[in-house]
């Protein structure tokens, strides 16, 4: 039998606010353990939460950008259970009233456009950091407060989700409309993207759901697409066998490569979710939501649009230039200076981002600003360099952060278009090479690029190509 | 002179016209407590120290020409579930008995900046939870009129220290009446007021949405000062209410004739006692003398606050108190695993009531119950409410027993929770609805004071203290001390 | 509807304390005592009754996005009845 997989995602985003949800202390990520608490978020008797504004106020943006229905009237609850990690033993978050239902964001696997609806994003605040410690004894596990209290968004997908593929595009979507909103670092490895995984199979054509796994944990793409990828096979060899999959809350090992189970149903918590009575409700009118709707951003689908049709880039382009806002505001500001999009965009595409990746850096951190970007293209474009000097110019300024003109001057990069000076080289490359020129004049047009090629080595690449080419076929 | 038998404002007068030093009454308290908290038990720390050092600031501020205030230089003290940096806060629990906060609650934090010398923590029942002070897990305080009875609960250290002359004011908490009943059983004037009138930082919640610090004080206008300095908005407590604060003290006048005042026939049901009955009705015909319009009215749903509340008050708790698990601060009982030594630390820090309570809301919370318990309850709230929104479309104030008894014996009632639940019965309502309300001395039954309570409407804390002034200066039972066997 | 010994077990487990046979079969005893007390506001009608969670009409009460000190470690750690390399310590999770 046919199977297909049901997959919907619970992502938590890690707000970048300057202070945590509830209390005044620092969200900065890393410092020495249990240095960024104080009494609200290490839960100490006695204190009271009192909600950040600009936790609210991203919460909005994302949920406006995600086209959810926001809440006129939304609360906080307590999510209630035992775990080190959760000083109050309780979690501040948010259950029946949650800030927005209903909206959806749309993916593009394999040219496939597909719209995944959005079940609902909700405010709470993140745990502490166990470390876990072997000793003789049995060892003992260390807890660091310094992440309890960071606020995060809930982000949970409707079961739309039909393959690993497009769980990993879809996450991958909703990374980079974060990141236009600017709402969240989006660091998977730092932990401020996070997301949960609710998988079931069923015979394909089937409309009923099968049981569900939840599977926990999964910090990075890879680890998403490859358990869900397992779970899904898993679960398939359970049905083909003629068992039944057994509801459970599952964690993804990413040593061994394998889901198991951390909780059958059986075991299923009991949160006993109420209304936190420290808290008041928030009520949130047409005008709030307006403002908010005017701050956003222009957002990934509409500026990939936008590129597509102002700038008259191929689809692909556009996509892969739009995928990260960071690299279409660098592409903006190239273009700007030097409007030819489509070079700008192959440039970025190829040699730049292969150098940006390789240093691991952002498009904002490139050591080669935009405008030097676009100086380097102008003195191609003009002729003052070849395409293949270009080359190494820009890595030369990716080395030293020098500007395109100062190393081409410095290098002697210049190119060689005086007429005169190039005929005497092509004329000894001929002298050189007669059975290639013999070759060519037997119709192996191959023959010319090899003395293409001489003349540029003589020159040490600084002849102008399209002028080596004409003084080449006026002499064969 | 007897300084531990005057009124705090007494004494604050004193001390501005510098009769006496801040220095010679807080030794002369600190001996007094020295003298009676053998037999009362009210105190479970005392901070003679810190409180000379206060005191001796606040003169040196006088001697400098300065004028810290009325309240300043006159010693007090705090139940002991109001957080104070560098003293021990139990909650009366063996859960924290070493636990030294690292903060001062809003109210402390107040206070000192008025010049309060603060003379220690009062015993309580622990975290708040009961009606008699016998759940302290150190030992139950007495009460001062007959130290074979209870004083109330649970802030009866608050109220036993203020009786018997150990403090001038107390800071008590209230969430079904701890405030009020033992105000009532021990002859002083005890507030809650309105819900959100007094921030909740920094004093450990039993029911966040019930709980709430007030006064405790010999007369009215000691209480008038007190939550003069305690009241107003605290930006660190969300549900704290940005209302202005009057100037109380001015607002006390004994004038309240065409004052209308409404006596719910709810408040005088079964269960109380007639002598207590008699007192407080000749209280009413009191203030009916004084000008006020009284009037017989009805709150019908009265008789379900209290089961409500048993259901409201018990879930927050269970929520709150889950915090206790001996990781971050307070006692740790080792065990093989974590939640063994959750089990282990829980079960031997919490005694037999707040543990009941913790499993009557837990399961009020669980799931299967939550519509049946918990929602229940809250839709019942809103009924209350309206009865009390009703009531005051026509009455400017409402007036009960503050308790349906007299204070009584100790271990009485310590084996029926039930029975001491329905000692809070006249209470509870009013926190339901999160009204202000008063209890002050009206009378005595068998030798033993009696508590007349006044609600009033949200945030009118103001026209209770005329009416409790009025009446307080028409009467004679705020004078009255308790003997105590010693002068 | 009665509740049984299981079930206060259940919920003991839930609240995380551990219960003697003698409190188990007392809590039982008295929980069944004050629920059957609190049946009594099953007269009432609340069908259209709203919830009342909070007393004060309060909205949108927020604190503004301002980092301020918190503690010291030594202070955040005072309390803890095990700490060790500045961090709290407990019996080994999983």
């Amino acid at each position: 039998m046919e199977y297909e997989a049901v997959i919907g995602l619970e992502v938590h985003v890690e707000l970048k606010t300057n202070a945590k949800a509830f209390c005044s202390c620092t969200t900065a990520f890393g410092g020495e353990p249990n240095t960024h608490v104080c009494p609200v978020c290490l839960g100490l008797p006695g204190v009271l939460p009192v909600i950040n504004r600009r936790v609210v106020e991203f919460g909005l943006k994302t949920a406006l950008a995600l086209n959810c229905q926001v809440a006129s009237f939304c609360k906080f609850d307590r999510k209630n259970y035992y775990y080190p990690d959760l000083p109050k033993n309780y979690q501040i978050s948010q259950y029946d009233l949650p800030l927005a239902r209903g909206g959806y964001l749309t993916i593009n696997v394999d040219g496939k456009e597909r719209v995944i609806g959005i079940t609902r994003v909700h405010m709470e605040e993140d745990a502490g950091k166990l470390i876990h410690v072997d000793s003789p004894d049995g060892g003992y596990s260390l807890v660091d407060y310094n992440r309890t209290g960071v606020p995060l968004l809930e982000i949970v997908s409707e079961p739309d989700l039909r393959s690993p593929a497009e769980a990993r595009a879809y996450m991958e979507k909703l990374r980079t409309i974060l990141q236009y909103l600017d709402v969240s670092d989006c660091k998977m490895e730092e932990g401020s993207l996070r997301c949960d995984a609710n998988v079931s199979v069923r015979p394909r054509g089937s409309q009923t759901f099968g049981t569900k796994t939840e599977v926990k944990n999964l910090n990075s793409f890879r680890s998403l697409q490859r358990a869900l990828e397992y779970e899904i096979e898993r679960q398939i060899a359970i049905l083909e066998s003629g068992g039944r999959v057994e509801q459970a809350t599952m964690a993804w090992d990413e040593s061994r490569n394998v889901t198991y189970v951390m909780r059958t149903k059986e075991e299923a918590q009991d949160y006993r979710y109420f209304p936190d009575p420290d808290l008041v409700p928030l009520e949130i009118d047409a005008a709030w939501i307006e403002r908010v709707r005017r701050e956003l951003p222009e957002l990934p689908d509409a500026r990939c649009r936008r590129l597509i049709e102002d700038y008259g880039l191929p689809a692909y382009d556009a996509g892969v230039i739009t995928s990260s806002r960071d690299l279409a505001d660098y592409f903006d500001r190239v273009v700007a200076l030097y409007p030819d999009a489509k070079t700008v965009s192959n440039w970025l595409m190829g040699d730049f981002l292969r150098l940006l990746n390789a240093a691991d850096l952002e498009p904002r951190q490139s050591p080669v600003p935009p405008e030097e970007l676009a100086s380097l293209l102008q003195l191609q474009k003009d002729g003052t360099i070849s395409g293949k000097i270009a080359k190494q110019v820009l890595e030369e300024m990716f080395a030293s952060g020098k500007g395109a003109r100062q190393i081409v001057e410095e290098k002697g990069l210049v190119q060689i278009s005086d007429e005169a000076a190039l005929t005497r080289i092509v004329e000894e490359v001929l002298a050189a090479n007669p059975s290639v020129v013999e070759d060519y004049r037997n119709g192996k047009e191959k023959a010319l690029g090899y003395l293409v090629g001489q003349v540029m080595k003589a020159t040490k690449g600084k002849a102008n190509p399209s002028l080596v080419n004409r003084l080449l076929k006026e002499r064969l | 002179m007897d300084l531990h038998n005057l009124t705090a404002h007494e004494v604050g007068d004193l001390l501005r016209r510098r009769e006496v030093s801040a220095v010679e009454v807080t030794e002369a308290m600190l001996e007094r407590i020295e003298v009676v908290d053998g037999r009362v038990r009210a105190f479970l720390t005392r901070t003679a120290e810190q409180a000379l050092e206060q005191a001796r600031a606040v003169d040196a501020a006088r001697a400098r020409g300065e004028d810290p205030g009325i309240l300043a230089g006159v010693p007090m003290a705090l139940k002991d579930n109001l957080c104070t940096e560098g003293v021990r806060t139990t909650c009366a629990s063996r859960m924290l008995a070493e636990w030294i906060p690292p903060y001062d609650a809003t109210v402390v934090n107040r206070l000192k900046k008025a010049g309060a010398v603060i003379l220690g923590k009062l015993n309580m029942d622990e975290f708040a939870m009961g009606s008699s002070t016998e759940n302290s897990s150190f030992f139950p305080t007495r009460n001062p009129w007959d130290l074979e009875r209870v004083p109330g609960g649970s802030s009866g250290g608050s109220v036993a220290a203020v009786a018997a002359g150990e403090a001038y004011y107390t800071l008590g908490s209230d969430t079904g009446g701890s405030i009020r009943q033992p105000a009532s059983f021990c002859g002083v004037v005890g507030m809650k007021p309105t819900y959100g009138r007094v921030s909740r930082y920094g004093l450990v919640a039993f029911a966040s949405s019930l709980d709430q610090i007030g006064p405790v004080t010999r007369d009215v206008t000691d209480c008038a000062l007190v939550l003069g300095v305690i009241a107003g908005h605290d930006p660190l407590d969300s549900t704290s209410a940005d209302v202005p604060v009057p100037d109380y003290r001015a607002t006390l006048w004994p004038d309240i004739k065409g004052l209308k005042i409404g006596i719910p026939r709810e408040y005088f049901g079964t269960g109380i006692e007639p002598e207590v009955e008699n007192v407080v009705r000749r209280a009413i015909n009191k203030l009916e003398e004084l000008g006020a319009v009284c009037e017989e009215t009805s709150l019908p749903h009265t008789e379900y606050a209290l089961p409500a509340y048993y259901l409201v008050a018990p879930a927050e708790a269970s929520s709150n108190l889950a915090r206790y698990d001996g990781v971050g601060f307070g006692l740790r009982v080792p065990g093989r695993d974590i939640v063994e030594m959750y089990m282990n630390t829980r079960s031997q820090g919490f005694g037999p009531e707040v543990k009941r309570r913790i499993m009557l809301g837990t399961y009020a919370l669980s799931s299967g119950y939550y519509d049946a318990c918990y929602l229940k309850a809250l839709k019942v709230r809103t009924l209350i409410l309206k009865d009390f929104e009703n009531a005051f479309t026509k009455y400017d104030v409402l007036a009960t027993p503050t308790s349906p008894t007299v204070a009584f014996r100790l271990g009485e009632k310590a084996g029926d929770p039930l029975a001491m639940y329905l000692s809070d019965l006249c209470t509870i309502p009013i926190n339901m609805a999160g009204l202000p309300a008063i209890s002050l001395p009206c009378g005595f039954s068998q030798g033993l004071p009696v508590g007349l309570q006044l609600i009033g409407k949200a945030f009118d804390e103001a026209t209770l203290l005329r009416v409790a002034y009025a009446f307080e200066q028409a009467t004679e039972y705020h004078r009255r001390r308790p003997e105590l066997g010693v002068a | 509807m009665p509740i049984t010994t299981a079930e206060v077990e259940h919920v003991a487990l839930l609240a995380r304390l551990k219960l003697s046979p003698e409190e188990k079969a007392a809590y039982t005893e008295q929980l069944n005592a004050i629920l059957e007390y609190m049946d009594k506001l099953n007269a009432l009608d609340t069908t259209d009754v709203e919830p009342t969670a909070h007393v004060l009409p309060l909205r949108n009460v927020f604190r503004e996005d301002v980092v301020r000190p918190g503690l010291p470690r030594e202070k955040a750690l005072a309390g803890a009845p095990a700490a060790s390399e500045g961090q709290f310590k407990v019996p080994r999770v999983v």
